[in-house]
């Protein structure tokens, strides 16, 4: 990790529902995840989400997405960085994550919790994500997620 | 952050993970675990007291140490989950396939002397 993390926040307000928004890039490598979700959920602290909604469901749900889009989006390509955006209102946080990957088709994703899949390592990312936040939505090409949790 | 191995009795080796476990640190707990088990440990508890959240990734991890520690004839057990830890667990139904103790003392407790 040599390039620094740099969290842009943008006011908004002016009656619209949104009051801010914050904007990171984050470069695709795997070790960047943690520091990029350490950022994100330090500046959602003090909003709808309840601290422990933030320390856990948005912590591990945005790990889950960078991940995903950093290894089979991006597939670690440093060229390339995944951007995130955080929407923040009082009564919903809404998160986009894209990569500049093909897409895939999130319906094809098998079940982890099947018996033949349970012992495997992999293939729980789209499921733990799902798990966690209240609403999930990919755009068409499948390269762009939207994880919606509500205030509480 | 990170993690630590203490034996806490003989043949038994207690896993702290401090922090987290996902997919920029996994490695390291893996490598740490395998090099345990080489040197001839094969009972472990990850403790997970002092954890704030596990990914896909992390959950994969434990999973593989678990069959390979199982092959060499010994166990895993986890330990200290809190409540949204241990919900992650039932959700992915990978409660079914570990030991699951409330406390690291019970998780070392089951383990035979």
């Amino acid at each position: 990790m040599t390039t620094p993390l740099r969290l842009h926040v943008r006011p908004r307000g002016a009656g619209g529902e949104v009051e801010f928004e914050l904007l990171l890039d984050v470069p695709s490598d795997l070790n960047y995840v943690g520091p990029a979700v350490d950022l994100i959920a330090e500046r959602c602290r003090h909003g709808a989400l309840s601290p422990r909604r933030v320390e856990f469901n948005l912590r591990t749900a945005l790990a889950e997405a960078l991940a995903n889009a950093i290894a089979y989006g991006n597939r670690q390509d440093p060229s390339r960085v995944v951007r995130v955006r955080v929407e923040a209102s009082r009564a919903w946080l809404r998160i986009h994550v894209t990569d500049d990957g093909a897409g895939f088709d999130p319906a094809v994703v098998p079940d982890p919790t099947l018996p033949g899949r349970l012992e495997r390592e992999d293939g729980r990312g789209l499921f733990v994500l799902r798990s966690l936040v209240d609403h999930v939505t990919f755009n068409e090409k499948g390269n762009s997620v939207c994880l919606t949790l509500r205030a509480g | 952050m990170g993690f630590s191995l203490t034996q806490k009795k003989p043949g038994v080796v207690m896993v702290g993970v401090d922090g987290q476990l996902i997919v920029g640190n996994r490695q390291e707990l893996k490598q740490k675990v395998l090099d345990a088990l080489d040197g001839g440990t094969n009972k472990f508890v990850i403790d997970f007291s002092r954890t704030g959240y596990i990914d896909s990734s992390g959950l994969g991890v434990l999973v593989s140490l678990s069959k390979k520690i199982r092959e060499q004839g010994g166990d895993l057990r986890l330990a200290g989950l809190n409540d949204d830890l241990q919900t992650l667990f039932e959700l992915t139904k990978l409660d079914t396939l570990f030991s699951i103790a409330k406390t690291p003392e019970e998780a070392l407790a089951a383990f035979s002397p």
